[in-house]
């Protein structure tokens, strides 16, 4: 895969051809190992509790929470039965899961305010603590692609 | 007996874990070498050792945390870790914050920035090139992220190069995805014997 075809790299609109191609070609190794860290969140040999059309509705949950519909859109093509849980107003109880996404959305866009009862909560919810690492490497992953994809529109829109 | 550290320093405290780590006598195969644990070097920190439980995560972060922080060219050393310690401080990871201003002190060979963020945080008395940088990795941490185009264009008028800004951003954004580790699963602790 060229680096250009990587999730973040199209969402941004980084072309080829760009005026921010040749930075972003110096650090190609780095925008290989994000597509790398990408599948390792999204789509897990061992996804634990959290199967992969969760995982992607989750991370377009928290795309749609950094306000990056384009990237929302992107994983939420790959969320299947669970789409819905894609939108942040949506609890999950019907489905059980109303203790994970209200962590989750806390985690994505209050993580200063992240207490250890929040982490207790989730344990006394029933949800194993490999688990909960692995909700935090998603919701954590997201941040960072989010940020990557802001930071690569604006370095295009000003240059 | 550990007490829980709420303001910024840097003396960097220990870090405890809010569950329960791998152990490494349960490693599986795969964790133990992402853990790249040998004979001669079998001691892990209970950081790594907790995101073991998530081990294909763990395997693919570490050289890209290391790439971002470390590879050669663009952006200087310290200049990547002040982007770290802004997102650290926007997401009040104290652990993290330490660690950065720490390394950006050492590098640097000189405490007035970093002294200087934790006693004014964001209205502290910068240079013009630590304030666009600062400012621009401060806002990407936001959440939602509230950069634009007049952060950006502040970058250039101070100097920065495309490689720079490039280098900015993932260091930035690498920490919106390191504080919610650390400070997430884990409280910074001062243990008693070293108070």
């Amino acid at each position: 895969m060229s680096i250009f075809e990587t999730t973040s790299l199209r969402v941004a609109g980084v072309e080829v051809d760009g005026k921010t191609a040749k930075a972003i070609s110096g650090r190609h190794n780095i925008i290989e190992m994000t597509q790398a860290a990408e599948d390792a969140v999204l789509r897990p040999r061992d996804s634990g509790a959290f199967g992969h059309n969760l995982r992607a509705a989750l991370a377009a949950r928290v795309a749609r929470l950094a306000q990056d519909d384009v990237l929302a859109s992107h994983y939420l093509a790959r969320a299947g039965d669970k789409a819905a849980l894609a939108d942040p107003t949506e609890t999950g109880a019907a489905q059980g899961l109303s203790a994970v996404l209200a962590f989750i959305d806390k985690v994505a866009n209050q993580t200063r305010d992240i207490a250890a009862e929040d982490v207790s909560g989730l344990q006394a919810a029933g949800v194993e603590d490999a688990d909960i690492v692995r909700l935090c490497e998603l919701v954590a992953f997201l941040a960072y692609q989010t940020r990557l994809i802001a930071g690569l529109r604006l370095m295009q829109g000003a240059a | 007996m550990a007490r829980v550290i709420h303001k910024f320093t840097r003396n960097v405290p220990h870090w405890q874990p809010r569950l329960t780590p791998v152990k490494l006598a349960e490693a599986t195969p795969e964790q133990l070498e992402a853990l790249q644990v040998t004979p001669s070097n079998t001691k892990v920190s209970d950081y790594v050792l907790t995101l073991a439980h998530d081990v294909e995560s763990l395997k693919v972060r570490s050289p890209l945390f290391n790439a971002i922080m470390y590879d050669a060219g663009g952006l200087s050393r310290s200049e990547r870790e002040l982007g770290a310690l802004a997102a650290s401080m926007v997401n009040r990871c104290i652990y993290c914050a330490a660690v950065h201003a720490d390394r950006h002190a050492k590098i640097e060979k000189d405490t007035t920035t970093t002294d200087a963020l934790f006693a004014a945080g964001e209205k502290a008395d910068l240079n013009p090139r630590d304030r666009a940088i600062f400012d621009f990795a401060r806002k990407s941490a936001e959440a939602p992220p509230t950069a634009g185009a007049a952060d950006m264009e502040a970058l250039r008028q101070v100097g920065l190069s495309d490689a720079e800004i490039l280098d900015l951003i993932l260091s930035a954004a690498l920490f919106g995805w390191a504080n919610r580790l650390m400070h997430v699963l884990g409280d910074p602790v001062r243990k008693t014997e070293d108070a």
